[in-house]
């Protein structure tokens, strides 16, 4: 476990070149109410970097303006060396409530972001297909939102974040509406699609657990206002069986170090 | 519904009230209360008549016009009142207050704004119906899950296509609604636009009839009404049904 300390990300990083998104200081304002102070932050391309926090330290808030779904006070968010001015092609989003259209089947919420891009339908739906088959849904193409599970429910939302083939990749809390085991077969599956995909994934979560099993880099926040803490990147070998990296004595060490620094905030 | 653990089909309530009808027709207690079986006969013979197609032409067209715009103008309206808090509160306190106004009240003066013809019984229907499609549609769009309009957003559906593609398909259920009570209403507006103002169509026929005391065509042109009134209102439940997962899963 390597353990970035809090004191260097006062200093104003250097970009460094394999940085897919980088954050520069990212301040947002609620009316009165000052939800991220000066934030600074690379994302290292191709790597899964965790955003972790208590609720409300504005993790989600943080990821939101990654997105471009919301504007930031004052900062600036460059993805591939671009200033984001709004949502953009190279990004993906993965909604903690999954966000399906309800009156559209499995394929056409898929084959959603293709659809707007005005790309025809036979080719889309290739496109779909395929993801659907990636994330364990073959045989579900027809099938309605209504009728799946909430496990089921947030594979489409991941499938559709697939299928426009983003460089980018931000997941908000997108196994929190899922039951415990649907939790942990699908950190396994989203481990091994890292890896298949070889994209940049920016996660955010507020499970411990979740956030040192997942991660290459755990981006600590504080409490409200927003400010990075600490960044961890535990050194997990991951080509370990998912049971034997749980019973990892590193693993656990990492699980209980963050644990202790984020008990402070926890009322 | 069971009765002494036999299921009796739904519509068995409404035969058993229509044998009542009848046995109290027979019975002659009023004139005004004619046997059912009468007012069949004159409700078979009076659609064939020219008189009632024309009338039932002109008032079909009448609701058909009103109808379309307040479902248009509601929709838009009610879209507006979802999304802008300005144009909520600029147009809220009107809606409210004419959704529960005796709109009857009104009619006269429609009459003298826009005369003793069609226009006046096309602005009545509208007025009856527009109120209740405005408040459902607002209800329906401000419903929309904030999560499902940045879904759209983040997949690059921005300015128009954020409305047709996601915004509007998700209030589908309660735009539904508002249109099939707008409906309800609507056939009302129509027959008291008739009846009040112009004199035409089928409120001419209903003043007609009434004053002569026929009441076996009265109560068949009332029958004739209510059944293209509930008609016309399954007709919409029915496609309301087919979307009613909707509330539920978004």
């Amino acid at each position: 476990m390597r353990n970035i300390t809090a004191a260097a990300t006062t200093a104003v990083e250097t970009p460094s070149p394999d940085a897919a998104v980088e954050v520069r200081g990212i301040c947002k304002m609620y009316a009165d109410m000052e939800a991220l102070r000066s934030i600074d932050l690379d994302f290292p391309a191709g790597k899964l970097t965790t955003l972790l926090g208590p609720s409300g330290c504005g993790k989600t808030t943080l990821l939101k303006i990654i997105a471009g779904l919301i504007p930031a006070t004052s900062g600036e968010v460059r993805v591939n060396g671009v200033a984001v001015t709004g949502p953009g092609p190279e990004r993906a989003f993965v909604f903690q409530d999954f966000a399906l259209m309800p009156w559209a089947t499995v394929m056409r919420n898929v084959a959603f972001g293709l659809e707007l891009k005005g790309m025809g339908k036979a080719e889309r739906q290739a496109i779909a297909r395929k993801y659907i088959a990636e994330v364990g849904l073959s045989g579900f193409e027809e099938k309605y939102p209504h009728e799946l599970s909430g496990g089921m429910r947030q594979r489409v939302g991941l499938a559709r974040a697939f299928a426009v083939n983003a460089d980018v990749l931000l997941l908000d809390e997108p196994f929190s509406a899922v039951d415990e085991q649907n939790r942990r077969k699908f950190q396994e599956d989203l481990l091994r699609l890292v890896d298949l995909e070889k994209k940049t994934f920016i996660f955010v979560t507020h499970s411990i657990e979740e956030a040192v099993y997942c991660s290459d880099r755990i981006v600590i926040l504080s409490r409200r206002p927003g400010r990075v803490a600490q960044i961890i990147e535990p050194e997990i070998d991951r080509t370990a069986s998912p049971d034997a990296i749980r019973r990892d004595q590193g693993y656990l060490d990492t699980v209980e170090e963050i644990w202790q620094g984020l008990k402070r905030y926890v009322d | 519904m069971t009765i002494f653990g036999y299921r009796v089909p739904m519509m068995a309530s409404l035969l058993a009230w229509c044998v009542i009808w009848e046995i109290v027709g027979q019975m002659g207690v009023s004139f005004l209360i004619p046997p059912l079986s009468d007012v069949l006969v004159a409700a078979f013979s009076l659609v064939q008549t020219g008189t009632w197609q024309a009338a039932a032409l002109t008032t079909l067209n009448s609701f058909v016009i009103g109808m379309a715009l307040a479902i248009v103008v509601g929709v838009m309206l009610g879209l507006l009142m979802g999304r802008f808090p300005v144009a909520d509160n600029l147009f809220g306190i009107w809606v409210n207050i004419f959704v529960s106004a005796p709109l009857s009240a009104l009619v006269p003066v429609l009459m003298i704004l826009f005369g003793m013809g069609e226009t006046t019984v096309v602005v009545t229907v509208f007025l009856f119906a527009v109120w209740i499609i405005v408040l459902d549609t607002r209800a329906g769009i401000q419903a929309v899950p904030r999560s499902l309009e940045e879904m759209g957003r983040s997949y690059g559906a921005g300015g128009l296509r954020l409305y047709t593609k996601i915004i509007l398909l998700a209030a589908l259920p309660e735009i539904l609604a508002g249109i099939r009570l707008g409906m309800v209403r609507g056939v009302k507006g129509v027959v008291i636009g008739q009846l009040l103002v112009s004199i035409i169509g089928y409120g001419e026929l209903f003043e007609l009839y009434s004053r002569n005391f026929d009441m076996e065509n009265f109560w068949a042109l009332t029958i004739i009404l209510f059944a293209v009134a509930m008609g016309l209102s399954a007709l919409i439940e029915n496609i309301e049904k087919r979307v009613e997962y909707y509330a539920g899963v978004r």
